[in-house]
């Protein structure tokens, strides 16, 4: 992949514990998925950082090969990928979220 | 358009013992959701688990597979 692509992305998910790159903004999701993310999150009561895919093509598609995962949301914890909207849900449901990020 | 029956097989053709219901959630073709049981998934984290059943669909999400959601359990 594009390394200049690369290279942003492996800053977007350091610069925060829990990175997102989503649909939309926390505030205005563009997609169920993205939204279902959020509120997980927000429920949580973990903070986190986000990436709107709609503001750059080049983003949307680097960070599918940059995870090898082909959807988005797309969840990053101490800059290692989770997941999508499902794993965040069953991590939650599972009690496992709240280790993750507290780790 | 891929249907219910060709999404069951996919998934049940690749992943050992595994049983898929498919679910068309909006009944639109489109948005489908795969509860996906087998003793294949057992020791494997989550990531794991779910990159298995997308990898059997992974061409189809490319072209007519909107969206799958996955839900996975050992057994």
């Amino acid at each position: 992949m594009d390394k200049k692509i690369k290279e942003q992305i492996d800053k977007l998910i350091k610069s925060s514990k829990v990175f997102m790159f989503m649909k939309g903004t926390p505030e205005e999701p563009m997609c169920g998925f993205s939204a279902k993310a959020v509120e997980v999150l927000n429920n949580g009561k973990i903070k986190f950082e986000t990436f709107d895919v709609y503001s750059d093509e080049d983003v949307r598609a680097g960070i599918k090969e940059y995870s090898k995962w082909p959807t988005i949301p797309q969840i990053f914890i101490n800059g290692k990928f989770i997941g999508g909207s499902d794993i965040i849900v069953a991590l939650a449901e599972k009690g496992e979220l709240k280790k993750l990020v507290g780790s | 358009m891929i249907t219910i029956e060709e999404i069951k097989e996919k998934i049940e053709k690749s992943i050992p013992n595994s049983d898929a219901e498919i679910i068309n959630e909006r009944n639109d073709g489109m948005h489908f959701k795969a509860i996906v049981k087998s003793s294949s998934f057992k020791g494997k984290g989550l990531l794991e688990q779910h990159r298995m059943v997308l990898d059997t669909v992974a061409e189809e999400l490319k072209r007519n597979l909107h969206s799958l959601s996955i839900e996975t359990h050992e057994e």
